[in-house]
């Protein structure tokens, strides 16, 4: 008998629990050549702003043991080019769409839930709340428990659509951010964003990305985020996407365990493309080996 | 696509230099000139990425042993300077490599007949032999290299054999001309009247200054850029480059990789 890799994550129904995480996967369309997008569970947009955003200047990217950091500085179309050039690709895929977005200010955030409501195509909403709150002197919502309380409040008012709020992992205690998620009505997490880190080129005495830091990603987070995820699970009742150096099923099944419901797949589809559908195929065939019926049944079973 | 290579050959074609063919799936050889590869060096993850590489050629290999059969195969041109080409050198025949592409839009070759002038700084002529391949089918072709010494002058020998007319530039005046390799393209420009097309792959450096003699000559130019990528298709965005009409307000950054490789030099915002 073929495993039940089927989970229902904030309302949502996936075929699999395997996503492709914001900003690692362009529109969708990007990789259509790559991967078959219906044998995937679902996929994430580049993170929306109200406005086009130009980014940073290069280099944006360097490669780290294990990793590679990203100082992208959420280059993305805007919502208005996203509704009228990418939402109509999005309509052609029998997958649920996620829009990632962000903004500077509470309002921003609720406007583009709001518009984002709006959108048949967009299947659920997931906030990055990595961003400086301009009027609050730049601190960055997500590693404030009150502040990531008020920005996802106005974003769960402004829509009925599952809303999952994405986690920065740059906190003291991730568990006080995730119950502040909670409490202002997330119907899911995912964790974790990148880490904030740095890369310096000795010879020149300079820092290799043009924006000094950068963010984490690949394999070399892989176990911090696994703590982080395993610690949110026990903590608190909302479903969790596991993300963080996630190459293979075996990665993803370790997340599963850990308490994840779902995970996303993020720089090892910089790496192959198909990655996202090869670990879903992997995670079915390592349950068939292993006499696992529904992967449900894995869902935070960790033996301690 | 995506396929598997095997290594045909990997040798060193000048100090630090090296040129390696490998196996292609039948599809392969459609690849336009210009376009390039994303190359896994191994399949551990470190390092991490793929490594982009223009294509240097590609062809039909026929194997010397009776009976084998011919095989499609590419040829990459590459400089040494990390930890990913430093493993990739270390390979060997037979040994594999999963390879991404051909990726990026490639030259567009203008009309036959007109005049071509292609212009290649270091390992920068690594998707130059190819196209030139192309050209000579079509146009009188004439080729400015530069480098900082004799050993950064690659595979003349190769353009020769294609009828290509070279102009060798050096800066220490190890190797044909003592200067820069604008130099000799400003002053064949001074000296011919003619309007011929530029294509040019090398230092961002070369590259302004090709642009800026392809304005003041009013002739269509073409620039191969480099850029930090992971992904090669258009979606981690670290390779932007900001074009001509770029600003923070109205953003016009374009993919080094799904954008181009090949730009037209006057689309591109360059550094005054």
């Amino acid at each position: 008998m073929k495993p039940d890799l089927s989970v229902t994550i904030a309302g949502l129904k996936l075929r699999n629990p395997v996503m492709t995480a914001s900003g690692t996967f362009g529109y969708g369309e990007e990789f259509a050549e790559y991967v078959d997008l219906e044998a995937i569970g679902a996929f994430v947009t580049k993170g929306l702003s109200l406005k086009p955003r130009a980014g940073n200047p290069t280099p944006r990217i360097v490669e780290t043991p294990g990793g590679m950091l990203n100082a992208i500085g959420l280059q993305n179309v805007g919502i208005d080019a996203f509704i009228e050039k990418k939402v109509p690709f999005l309509r052609s895929v029998a997958t649920p769409a996620i829009a990632n977005f962000f903004g500077h200010t509470i309002d921003e955030y609720a406007e583009l839930a709001r518009r984002l409501d709006a959108i048949p195509e967009v299947a659920g909403l997931e906030v990055n709340i990595s961003c400086p709150n301009v009027k609050q002197g730049g601190i960055v919502f997500g590693t404030d428990p009150q502040c990531a309380f008020d920005v996802v409040s106005a974003c769960r008012e402004a829509t009925i659509k599952p809303l999952i709020v994405k986690l920065s992992p740059n906190v003291t205690d991730i568990v006080s951010m995730a119950k502040s998620c909670a409490d202002a009505g997330a119907d899911a997490l995912s964790l974790i964003n990148t880490l904030t880190g740095m890369a310096i080129d000795l010879d020149r005495r300079r820092p290799v990305l043009a924006n000094i830091t950068g963010g984490l990603s690949g394999p070399a987070v892989k176990p911090v985020a696994l703590r982080m995820v395993w610690q949110v699970a026990r903590a608190v009742a909302l479903p969790i996407i596991g993300i963080g150096g996630i190459m293979n099923a075996r990665d993803a099944l370790e997340f599963i365990l850990a308490g994840a419901t779902a995970v996303q797949v993020g720089t090892a589809s910089f790496i192959n493309p198909g990655a996202a559908q090869d670990i879903a195929a992997g995670m079915a065939t390592w349950l068939e080996e292993n006499g696992v019926d529904d992967i449900k049944s894995l869902i935070g079973a960790l033996e301690v | 696509m995506q396929f598997r290579s095997m290594i045909i050959s990997n040798v060193e074609v000048s100090p630090g230099y090296r040129r390696m063919r490998m196996t292609a799936p039948p599809e392969f050889p459609a690849a336009r000139p210009g376009q390039f590869v994303m190359v896994r060096v191994n399949e551990a993850i470190d390092p991490l990425l793929r490594r982009p590489f223009g294509i240097f050629d590609v062809g039909i290999h026929t194997p010397a042993q009776a009976g084998a059969t011919s095989q499609p195969y590419l040829e990459m041109l590459y400089r040494v300077v990390g930890k990913g080409t430093a493993m990739l050198a270390a390979l060997h025949e037979t040994d594999l490599l999963d390879i991404l592409g051909p990726l990026g839009n490639g030259f567009e070759f203008g009309s036959s007949g007109e005049e071509k002038m292609i212009v290649g700084g270091g390992i920068g002529l690594a998707p130059l032999y190819f196209l030139a391949k192309e050209l000579v089918k079509q146009s009188p072709v004439r080729l400015f290299v530069g480098g900082k010494t004799r050993d950064d002058i690659l595979c003349i020998t190769e353009f020769e054999r294609l009828g290509v007319e070279c102009y060798v530039a050096t800066e220490d005046g190890s190797l044909g001309d003592s200067g820069l390799v604008t130099e000799a393209l400003g002053k064949r420009l001074a000296a011919s009247g003619n309007k011929p097309r530029i294509f040019a792959c090398g230092p961002n450096g070369m590259l302004n200054a090709v642009a800026g003699i392809a304005a003041k000559w009013g002739i269509p130019c073409q620039v191969s850029l480099e850029g930090y990528m992971a992904c090669g298709v258009g979606a981690c965005l670290g390779c932007v480059t900001p074009g001509h009409r770029h600003s923070n307000e109205t953003p016009d950054y374009r993919c080094v990789c799904a954008d181009g490789p090949v730009f037209d030099a006057a689309e591109l915002k360059w550094e005054a």
